[in-house]
């Protein structure tokens, strides 16, 4: 796993969770954009990452940092309380007094209820942006976006939210962000929602608009888009791109094939040169648009609605 | 009549007592008496009576299946046709107690196999029930009627099908549901679904074809197929069903061939909602619930999707309970649905309908008594301001603005205020059940950035009839202070991530005379607070203590101070000897467990 990306995790959980929450002004769109940024710059790097179970590599962290991903989620052992999350010692079975130091406020036990079972721990420290819980994406999908294979694991929602562990929902590199309130640890049987229910969400999700296929409680939000004269449709995943930019030209790049009469480089990130000036040919002085249709079955341009 | 008979061998002895009236008029008195409060508060009155009451007690109620055994149940209660047990502590619904802790059926029904052989009903909750215990069941009980299982474990749907096999007198016979399998089953039954759809099905055929008299066929939370013709065979012949939940499995065009044959449903849970319809079959649809006339409960509605809600309508007339809570409606549908629902009492949704959707139910359903909100994505748990996620603090102002009748609610939400509650408290004194969760533990108004001590204390000191109050949010001891001097009525309190100190868990304690069930998670309170309930818990059902900073040696104090208590204590691996990292706490007559796992420790 990602030894970056937990460094990043533990960049985020330097910072206390009062002054998380106290960051009512970082939106999460400028998280997530430049979560994005740093996601492409690390990219490469986080793509060569061992996709095994975390868990382990927790421990190489700095003292005070008992943070310890598993390989199972919520649904399974009894993980640290959230809260002042972070600030527990790896090993310990009694963090609490280190949650009291270091988060005044908090009156409660971080080591809790449970012994930091580094195999079977369940805090999971997910970035906000895909949803913790129930996501899969991390890894997988950073990898998708330099078009590694990827395990096709997004496509499927299993039907309990085993979730977790091993894909961090996208934008990992949250790290460099020390304020974004962007990793959120997973407390067993928190929210108080019974097996049945968060079971049925995760494949039942809220939906967002009627030609939205993914499962959006999932770390990936698969989108069909169509061009017109083209002979197949293609799927995107709505959530690696962070603004529209992005979207268009990698849906340009997606469809240049059509167009051109040449396959687009699939596996190539598209920020270099040639790449670009083709693209902006075709964004600009494209004769198409993207539109989508909304919830409401009304086609729209894209582009109006801000990207959140 | 066989009550009258054993009757006879205690009257002699007790012609020299002056009754006013002979015991057999007592009895017969007493079988009006069906609370079971009342029950008990009958059989304290003095011995004649506390006779009277066991002979002529056929249903009895058991909230925690260690307090009592089964043999002392049998040796007090020669009668019982009907028995309700609750096992697992409530957090185990929120995975916080290991697999196999017990609760498991077994034993009971061995000992009822023999001293209650005409036994009806049984309704369980967190218990586990194997596939054998479901076949013992069927076999051993030749009257057998009734079967509820609730947040129950350890079957399969090969036990409901010994169940639908055997129980061939389900005469007046209600399956009712199956709330949930654990995970192990549901992972076997996923997998057998690939092999054999009729695995799952197999159960519903397992009716034999004379069986007509179900009344209520509830399956909404079994996940697997069913098989549809057995259904509606089934279905068809049962003229007396009134309640029909099916699963998500069954599909709109199936629904309309089902409801055309029940017209006479009071309850239905339909299966999903978002099947493709032509013209012909939408018009099928809508007069399949047109003929629905007499139901009082929805359900179900799975990926209910705006195109067909308005098939709904004409059956709205008459509900008084809408769960909404796996439709992931949005405000605009809700707002259309409701004013189809003029006599809705109570309301379950997901927070997809937002604050615009709470605004309707403050306009639209004026007799509401309970509503509950349940998080479409409860893992997303931060806070974005303004950006449209779930519902706030607005939405439960607006509700409670319209429905002053509210009694019961249960609300999850990412962002509250001081204010807000102590305004929604304002409209809505009558609270008997205030559960509020905000989502993110330990977080402050998220205006004032103060601790949501206030909000509770405005709950407490308005809602003089509180029973059952959850709390979340930045608290500190205040918040208990306030539940502990105001909370006269509170019989049951949950508490996650908060207080400052043992002297919050004390003013509980101390203050709350009524407390029957204590559940606490991830809070500063230690063996002096523990300590300090010590003659209380032998008046509650149970305390429930995880991730707190009691010790071993202060739960050893306790079990030695209170030997009418178990005071268990739940090690997992790795665990040291000095926390004491999940106690679970409840007086019994029956001694300590006998089926305890390793993992669990009586002290």
């Amino acid at each position: 796993m990602s030894r970056p990306l937990e460094h990043d995790y533990i960049g985020l959980s330097e910072v206390s969770t009062i002054e998380n929450s106290e960051k009512i002004s970082s939106s999460s769109s400028t998280v997530s954009t430049e979560e994005n940024e740093n996601n492409n710059v690390l990219n490469l790097k986080e793509t060569e990452l061992r996709l095994g179970l975390p868990g382990s590599e927790s421990f190489e962290r700095k003292a005070g940092f008992g943070v310890s991903l598993s390989g199972r989620v919520v649904e399974d052992k009894n993980g640290y309380p959230l809260g002042a999350v972070k600030n527990f010692v790896s090993g310990a079975k009694r963090g609490f007094s280190d949650a009291i130091d270091d988060s005044g406020k908090w009156g409660f036990s971080g080591g809790g209820g449970s012994e930091v079972d580094l195999a079977k721990g369940a805090v999971l420290f997910s970035p906000r942006g895909g949803n913790g819980g129930k996501s899969h994406g991390g890894l997988e999908n950073n990898g998708q976006q330099l078009g590694l294979a990827s395990p096709a694991m997004k496509d499927s929602v299993p039907p309990s939210p085993k979730p977790v562990q091993e894909k961090k929902p996208q934008i990992p590199a949250i790290n460099d962000h020390g304020n974004a309130p962007v990793a959120k640890a997973q407390v067993v049987g928190w929210p108080p929602i019974r097996s049945f229910r968060k079971n049925t969400m995760a494949t039942n999700p809220a939906k967002n608009s009627d030609d939205v296929e993914g499962k959006s409680g999932s770390g990936c939000l698969y989108v069909k888009v169509s061009m017109d004269g083209a002979p197949y449709l293609r799927k995107v995943d709505l959530k690696i791109y962070s603004n529209y930019m992005e979207l268009s030209s990698a849906l340009e790049k997606m469809f240049s094939c059509f167009r051109i009469g040449q396959c687009g480089s699939h596996g190539v990130p598209g920020r270099d040169g040639l790449n670009e000036s083709r693209l902006m040919d075709l964004l600009h002085g494209s004769e198409y648009v993207l539109t989508y249709e909304d919830k409401d079955g009304d086609w729209m341009l894209v582009g109006d609605v801000p990207w959140e | 009549m066989e009550m009258a008979s054993r009757r006879k061998n205690d009257s002699v002895e007790d012609e020299k007592h002056l009754s006013p009236f002979p015991d057999e008029v007592l009895e017969r008195v007493l079988v009006f008496v069906k609370s079971h409060r009342d029950r008990s508060s009958v059989s304290l009155v003095c011995k004649d009576w506390y006779s009277a009451e066991r002979w002529s007690r056929t249903h009895v109620f058991i909230g925690n299946c260690y307090s009592v055994s089964p043999e002392i149940l049998v040796r007090r209660f020669p009668n019982i046709r009907s028995v309700t047990l609750k096992g697992k502590p409530r957090f185990s619904d929120f995975n916080l107690v290991p697999p196999n802790w017990g609760a498991d059926i077994h034993e009971w029904l061995a000992v009822f196999a023999s001293a209650y052989p005409f036994l009806e009903e049984l309704r369980l909750k967190r218990m586990t029930v194997t596939d054998e215990s479901l076949e013992f069941l069927a076999q051993s009980f030749p009257k057998f009627k009734a079967l509820s299982l609730v947040s129950c474990d350890g079957f399969s749907t090969d036990g409901l099908a010994a169940i639908a096999t055997h129980c061939k007198n389900l005469s007046n016979a209600t399956l009712n549901m199956v709330y949930s399998l654990r995970i192990r089953n549901l992972t076997e039954l996923d997998i057998q679904e690939n092999d054999m759809d009729d695995l799952g099905g197999r159960w519903l055929s397992c009716f034999p074809e004379k069986f007509t008299s179900l009344e209520i066929l509830n399956f909404a939370n079994l996940n697997s197929e069913v098989n549809f013709d057995a259904l509606e065979r089934l279905v068809t012949r049962c003229k007396s069903l009134k309640v029909l939940k099916v699963n998500r499995n069954v599909t709109l065009e199936q629904l309309s061939r089902l409801l055309m044959r029940v017209p006479t449903l009071t309850e239905l849970g339909t299966g999903s909602f978002s099947q493709e319809l032509t013209l012909r079959q939408y018009a099928e649809l809508e007069n399949a619930f047109n003929t629905c006339k007499n139901l009082h409960t929805l359900s179900g509605l799975w990926e209910a999707t705006s195109l067909y809600l308005a098939a709904l309508y004409p059956a709205c007339t008459n509900l008084t309970f809408l769960n909404l809570s796996y439709a992931a409606l949005q405000s605009g549908e809700l707002a259309k649905l409701l004013p189809n629902c003029p006599h809705l009492r109570r309301l379950w949704v997901l927070d997809t309908v937002e604050d615009n959707g709470l605004e309707a139910v403050g306009l639209s359903c004026p007799l509401l008594e309970e509503l509950r909100v349940f998080p479409s994505d409860p893992f997303d748990q931060d806070m974005i301001l303004g950006v449209g996620d779930g519902v706030t603090e607005s939405g439960f102002i607006a509700v409670s603005r319209g429905c002053h009748n509210l009694r019961y609610v249960l609300y999850f939400c990412r962002q509250m205020t001081n204010t807000a509650v102590a305004t929604v408290v304002q409209n809505c004194p009558d609270f008997t059940h205030f559960r509020l969760c905000i989502m993110k533990p330990c977080q402050p108004d998220y205006l004032t950035n103060e601790p949501m001590d206030e909000a509770f204390g405005s709950v407490v000191k308005t809602c003089t009839k509180l029973q059952r109050l959850a709390v979340s949010g930045l608290l500190t001891d205040l918040t208990f202070e306030y539940i502990g001097r105001y909370a006269k009525n509170l019989e049951t309190l949950s508490v996650a991530f908060a207080g400052s100190s043992d002297r919050g868990m004390e003013c509980v304690l101390g203050g709350c005379a009524k407390l029957r069930k204590l559940e606490i998670r991830d809070c500063p309170f230690g063996n002096v607070a523990l300590l300090s309930g010590l003659e209380k818990y032998e008046s509650m059902r149970s305390l429930w203590m995880s991730a707190c900073k009691v010790t071993m040696n202060g739960c050893r104090l306790l079990a030695r101070e209170m030997p009418r208590l178990n005071v268990e204590v739940i090690k997992e691996d790795d665990s040291d000897d000095i926390q004491a990292e999940k106690v679970y706490i409840y007086r019994s007559v029956a001694g300590r467990r006998r089926d305890a796992p390793p993992f669990v420790q009586t002290l």
